[in-house]
C-alpha cells in the first residue's frame, strides 16, 4: 500500500536521539528501554505488514507512574508517542514513525482485581483479551468482546479501536463492556474515569476514549464488566449453495427477532482456506456457510434452533450441522477464529472491515466479488454477518507493486460501497492509516474538524499517534481546541 | 422568546445568530426534565419540537433514526407495532418531577436516560449509534451512522449521550431497538434488609439465568414489607423456567413469591420513575450511582446523618435516595458517602434556589474538569448552548 503517506521525519529529533534514549533511559530500568537497532525491528509495523517505520526507540513501562515519567520527558521534548498494546492492528495503527518513541504496555500485564458480586474485573491493560476470561472461566464467567486475536491482543488495543468479536452480536462491543479506565495524558497527567459504577457523572468521556486508537492518552488500567454464561451454548453450521442464500438469511433471522450470539459468514474460498488448515469438519462442498451460535438451556437451545432452521430452509439451506459436544463447538470456533491466519499462509492479504446495513449484505457480497474479480483477484469472505461487519480477505503478492496497488483500489472501492449504501469504512479495525485518506468519502470537513477538536482537548501539541485517523492534508481546522 | 425551527439548517442559522450577537440560549425538548440540572439564565430558548418525524425505520436491522423531537410516545408506539421495543427501558420522569409535557426522543439521547433494563442491556448510550446535531459554533456535525458496528473516526456520539445539549442542539438520533420479550415474571423476596437483599441482587445478577432487572423496595415505603425483586423477559416457557431455576439458587434468601406479567410490568414501570419517591413533592431527590454491593452502606452512610427514604435499582448499584429538601438537601452527607465508597450522585430534584447553589452533579477531580471545559469549548467556545447547565462553566 506504497499510497498511504508518512509525514516526513522531523529532523530535529532524529539528530537528537542519542539524547533521548539517555532521557529514556534514565526513567527506566535498562530491560524497559529498546534502542538497538535489532531489537526495534519487532516493533516497526503491526498486522498491516506492508508498511514498516523503525521508531526512535521502544519503552515498555511497568506502571502507570512509569508511563507517567515517560509521557512528562517526551511531552516535555516534543517527542511524538506512538501507544502500543500487542501490535495486532489491522489498520497500522500501531505502526510507529521513525520520530516517534513507541510507548507499550506488554508489561503491565496482570489481573488486578476480580468482583463477582459487582461483576467486574480491574485489569492491567496490557493483559490479553483471553487472559481476562481465563482468569474468570473457571467460575463461570467470561469478557463479553472477543476479537479472533483474542489470544495476542490486549485490552488496551481493544480500547484504542472499541474491538468487537463473534459474539458481540449479542453482548455488544468493547465500548459496552468497559466502564472505567486509568489513562495517562500527554503531559503525564493520570485521570481516573469511571468505575465499577454504571453512568458518568458529567461527561461522557470515557465514550469518546473507547475507540481513540491511541490519540488521547495511554491507557494502562481498565475496568471491565465481566457476564455470567449461560447454562449452555450451541454453535451448528448452515450450508447454502451461494453466498446471497447465505446473506438473506442473515437478514431473516435478525428480521424475525431473534438475535443469536453469533451469526458469522465464511463463503466457498474461506471455508476452503480454513479446513485446509484447521480441520474444522467445515462442509465443503457449499459456497456458503453460517456458523449460527445460540444460548440457554438445552431445551431453549432446541427451541432456537429449530425457528433459525426452519427460516434457513427458505432459503435453500443444503446442509445442517449441530455440534454434538463442547469438543466439536470449540472446534467449529476455533475454525473461524484462526480464519485470518489460515489465509496469510496461502497469499498475502488485506483484511476489509466495511460494514453495510444487513438489508443490504448480499447486494454488497455481490458487488465485493465483482470489484475484486475485474481487477484480476481474488477474496476470501469470512465475517460477522450478524451485524454486516465484512471482511473480505483480498488475496495479492505483496511483492509486486502493481497488484498491491490493484488490492488496494479494490478494498477503497469496497469500502466506498458500504458508505454509499448506509454503511461505514470500519466496523472494528479503526481507522489507522489504511482508511485515514477515506474519511471524507464518510464525513464532511467540518464533523472531521470537530472530531480533531476534541482530540486536541487531550494533546493540544499532536504528539500521540499523530499520523493516523485523519487524512493529512486538512487538518487546521481542528489543530487546537476551540 | 422561544425559537421554535423546522428544519436542521434554520436552527444552524439561529445557533450562529445568537454566537455573533453574544447571547446564549437554553434548549427545550418536551420540558418533561426541566427540573433537572442547574438553572442556566440564557438570552433566549430554543424548542426542538418543531424538528419532529422518523425518518427511517427498518424493522428487520432493528434500527431507526428520529428528528430530535420526535415524540417518545410516538416512537414506543412505532416499535411496539413491530413487536420491538427500547433496550434500555427509558425512565418517564413526569412522576419525579410534576412535570406535564412529552418526552422526546432527543432528550431521551441528550440525558442518557434509562431504566431497570440497563443493568443487563446497557443504557440509552449503549443503544445510540448515530446522531447529528448543531454545535455552539452554529455547525452541523454528524457522528456515528445507522449500523451497530461502526468505529470510524472519534465516537462524538457517547460523548454528546448525557451531555444534555452543553455540546450541541441534537436534531437526529439513530438508535437500535430489540425484539420485545413477549412475556416476562418476577421474583419477590419479602422482608430482606438492604445488605442481605443486595447480597441477592447481586447473586442473582451472577446466575446464568439473564436476570433483566434486580431492585429493593426496602420496608418504609408505604405499607408494603420490603421487596426484592428479580425480573426475567423471556418467551412464556423461558420466563417459567429461568424464575424456577433462579428461585432454586437463591433458596438462602427465602422463598419468594411470583408476580404475573401485568404485575411484573406495573411495579417495574413505578421503579424505573421513581415513582416510590415522587411524594411528598417537596422533598429533595438524589439519585447515586455506585457499584452494586456498595450501595447498602452509601446509604447507611447518608442515613446516619440525615433523614431519607431511598430504594435500589440496578442490583443494588443505582440508590434513589429523597430527603427534606432543607439547607443542603442533604449534600454534605450524601457528598461524603459517595466519596467513601465511589461513584457519583446527582441533586436529581431539588427546588430552583438549591440547585443554583449547590453542585447538582458530581463534583470532578480538577484533570477531568480541565478536559470537561476543553471539550465544551471545542464544541461551544462561546458558551452559547445551555451555558452552566451541567457545570460552572460548562
Ligand atoms: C488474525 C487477526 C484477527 C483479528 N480479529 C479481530 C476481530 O475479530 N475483531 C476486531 O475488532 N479486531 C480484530 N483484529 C484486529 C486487532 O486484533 C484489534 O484491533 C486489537 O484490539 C488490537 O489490539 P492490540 O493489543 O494488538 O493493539 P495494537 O495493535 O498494539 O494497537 C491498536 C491501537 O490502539 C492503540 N493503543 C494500544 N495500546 C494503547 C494504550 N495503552 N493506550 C492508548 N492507546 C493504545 C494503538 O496506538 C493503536 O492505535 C484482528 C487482528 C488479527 C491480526
Amino acid at each position: 500500500m506504497t499510497h498511504i503517506a508518512f509525514p516526513t521525519p522531523d529532523p530535529a529529533i532524529l539528530s537528537r536521539r542519542g539524547e533521548i534514549v539517555a532521557g529514556l533511559a534514565a526513567l527506566l530500568p535498562a530491560e524497559c528501554v529498546i534502542s538497538s537497532e535489532d531489537e526495534r525491528r519487532a516493533y516497526e509495523t503491526d498486522a498491516l505488514t506492508a508498511y514498516r517505520r523503525l521508531p526512535l526507540a521502544v519503552v515498555l513501562p511497568r506502571s502507570t507512574q512509569e508511563v507517567s515519567a515517560v509521557l512528562a520527558y517526551l511531552c516535555r521534548e516534543g517527542v511524538k508517542v506512538v501507544p502500543r498494546g500487542a501490535g495486532t492492528s489491522l489498520s497500522g495503527g500501531a505502526i510507529p514513525l521513525e520520530d516517534a518513541v513507541v510507548v507499550g504496555v506488554s508489561k503491565l500485564n496482570r489481573v488486578l482485581e476480580v468482583d463477582y458480586p459487582n461483576r467486574v474485573a480491574r485489569v492491567e491493560a496490557g493483559v490479553t483479551n483471553l487472559g481476562v476470561t481465563d482468569a474468570i472461566m473457571g467460575d463461570g464467567f467470561f469478557y463479553a468482546p472477543d476479537p479472533s486475536s483474542q489470544l495476542a491482543c490486549s485490552i488496551a488495543g481493544n480500547i484504542g479501536m472499541n474491538s468487537g468479536g463473534a459474539h458481540c452480536l449479542k453482548h455488544g462491543v468493547t465500548t459496552n463492556h468497559v466502564l472505567g479506565v486509568k489513562m495517562v495524558l500527554i503531559d503525564g497527567t493520570v485521570v481516573d474515569i469511571g468505575g465499577a459504577h454504571l453512568d458518568a457523572p458529567g461527561l461522557d468521556l470515557l465514550g469518546v476514549i473507547v475507540g481513540h486508537e491511541g490519540q488521547l492518552g495511554v491507557v494502562t488500567e481498565a475496568t471491565v464488566r465481566i457476564l455470567r454464561a449461560t447454562e449452555g451454548a450451541r454453535p451448528v453450521l448452515f450450508g447454502f449453495d451461494t453466498s446471497e442464500e447465505a446473506g438473506a438469511c442473515v437478514a431473516d433471522v435478525i428480521g424475525n427477532g431473534i438475535i443469536p450470539v453469533a451469526m458469522e459468514f465464511m463463503d466457498k474460498l474461506a471455508i476452503e482456506i480454513t479446513e485446509a488448515f484447521a480441520h474444522a469438519g467445515y462442509p465443503l462442498d457449499v459456497g456458503a456457510m453460517l456458523i449460527v451460535e445460540v444460548e440457554g438451556s438445552e431445551r431453549e437451545i432446541d427451541a432456537q434452533l429449530q425457528r433459525i432452521g426452519d427460516i434457513a430452509k427458505r432459503h435453500n439451506v443444503r446442509t445442517t450441522r449441530q455440534s454434538q459436544s463442547a469438543m466439536e463447538a470449540a472446534l467449529i470456533w476455533k475454525g473461524r477464529k484462526s480464519a485470518f491466519g489460515a489465509t496469510g499462509r496461502v497469499a498475502d492479504y488485506i483484511c476489509m472491515d466495511g460494514t453495510a446495513p444487513l438489508g443490504q449484505l448480499a447486494h454488497v457480497l455481490k458487488r465485493t466479488g465483482e470489484i475484486v474479480a475485474e481487477r484480476g483477484l481474488r477474496v476470501a469472505n469470512v465475517f460477522h454477518a450478524g451485524d454486516g461487519n465484512m471482511h473480505p480477505l483480498i488475496m495479492y503478492n505483496v511483492n509486486d507493486p502493481a497488484e498491491q496497488a490493484k488490492a488496494e483500489d479494490a478494498g477503497n472501492e469496497i469500502l466506498k460501497l458500504c458508505v454509499e449504501v448506509g454503511g461505514c469504512l470500519t466496523g472494528e479495525h479503526g481507522v489507522g492509516i489504511e482508511k485515514r485518506d477515506l474519511m471524507l468519502f464518510q464525513f464532511t470537513q467540518t464533523d472531521l474538524d470537530q472530531q480533531m477538536r476534541v482530540r486536541a482537548v487531550f494533546d493540544p501539541k499532536w504528539l500521540l499517534n499523530p499520523a493516523k485517523v485523519f487524512p493529512l492534508d486538512g487538518r487546521g481546522g481542528g489543530l487546537s481546541a476551540s | 422568546m422561544t425559537h421554535s425551527p423546522a428544519t436542521e439548517s434554520d436552527l444552524a442559522a439561529i445557533v450562529a445568530d445568537a454566537r455573533a450577537k453574544k447571547t446564549t440560549l437554553a434548549i427545550a425538548g418536551g420540558g418533561t426534565r426541566a427540573g433537572l440540572g442547574r438553572p442556566a439564565a440564557a438570552d433566549a430558548v430554543v424548542s426542538t419540537l418543531a424538528l419532529a418525524g422518523v425518518t427511517l425505520y427498518e424493522p428487520a436491522e432493528m434500527v431507526f433514526s428520529a428528528r430530535a423531537g420526535t415524540l417518545l410516545r410516538d416512537i414506543e408506539a412505532m416499535l411496539a407495532e413491530k413487536g420491538q421495543s427500547l433496550p434500555f427501558e427509558p425512565m418517564d420522569s413526569r412522576a419525579l418531577y410534576g412535570s406535564t409535557g412529552e418526552p422526546t426522543i432527543g432528550a431521551v439521547a441528550a440525558c442518557n436516560i434509562s431504566g431497570p433494563r440497563r443493568v443487563q442491556l446497557g443504557a440509552a448510550r449503549d443503544h445510540l449509534i448515530g446522531l447529528r446535531l448543531v454545535n455552539g459554533r452554529g455547525e452541523i456535525v454528524k457522528s456515528g451512522g445507522r449500523v451497530v458496528k461502526n468505529v470510524t473516526g472519534l465516537d462524538l456520539v457517547k460523548l454528546n449521550a448525557g451531555a444534555m445539549g452543553t455540546l450541541g442542539v441534537l436534531t437526529e438520533v439513530t438508535f437500535k431497538a430489540l425484539p420485545a420479550a413477549p412475556d416476562s415474571g418476577a421474583l419477590v423476596f419479602e422482608g430482606l434488609d438492604d445488605i442481605r437483599a443486595v447480597a441477592c441482587l447481586c447473586a442473582a445478577m451472577g446466575s446464568p439465568f439473564e436476570v433483566g432487572a434486580a431492585a429493593h423496595l426496602p420496608a418504609g415505603l408505604g405499607d408494603a414489607p420490603a421487596r426484592t425483586l428479580l425480573r426475567i423477559e423471556h418467551v412464556p416457557e423461558s420466563v417459567d423456567y429461568r424464575l424456577d431455576r433462579l428461585a432454586g439458587t437463591l433458596r438462602e434468601f427465602g422463598t419468594p413469591a411470583r408476580l404475573s406479567h401485568a404485575a411484573t410490568r406495573k411495579i417495574f414501570a413505578d421503579i424505573r420513575d421513581v415513582a416510590p419517591l415522587a411524594e411528598p413533592r417537596d422533598a429533595a431527590v438524589w439519585k447515586i450511582s455506585t457499584a452494586p454491593a456498595k450501595g447498602p452502606a452509601t446509604v447507611a452512610g447518608i442515613a446516619a446523618k440525615i433523614a431519607a427514604t431511598w430504594f435500589y435499582d440496578w442490583s443494588g448499584g443505582l440508590v434513589w435516595l429523597a430527603t427534606p429538601a432543607l439547607g443542603d438537601c442533604g449534600a454534605a452527607a450524601v457528598r461524603a458517602a459517595v466519596a467513601a465508597n465511589g461513584g457519583h450522585a446527582t441533586l436529581a430534584r431539588a427546588p430552583e434556589a438549591t440547585r443554583r447553589e449547590l453542585d447538582v452533579f458530581q463534583p470532578l477531580a480538577e484533570p477531568l474538569m480541565k478536559l470537561s471545559r476543553g471539550v465544551k469549548s471545542s464544541f461551544d467556545p462561546d458558551g452559547v448552548l445551555n451555558f452552566g447547565r451541567m457545570y460552572a462553566g460548562v
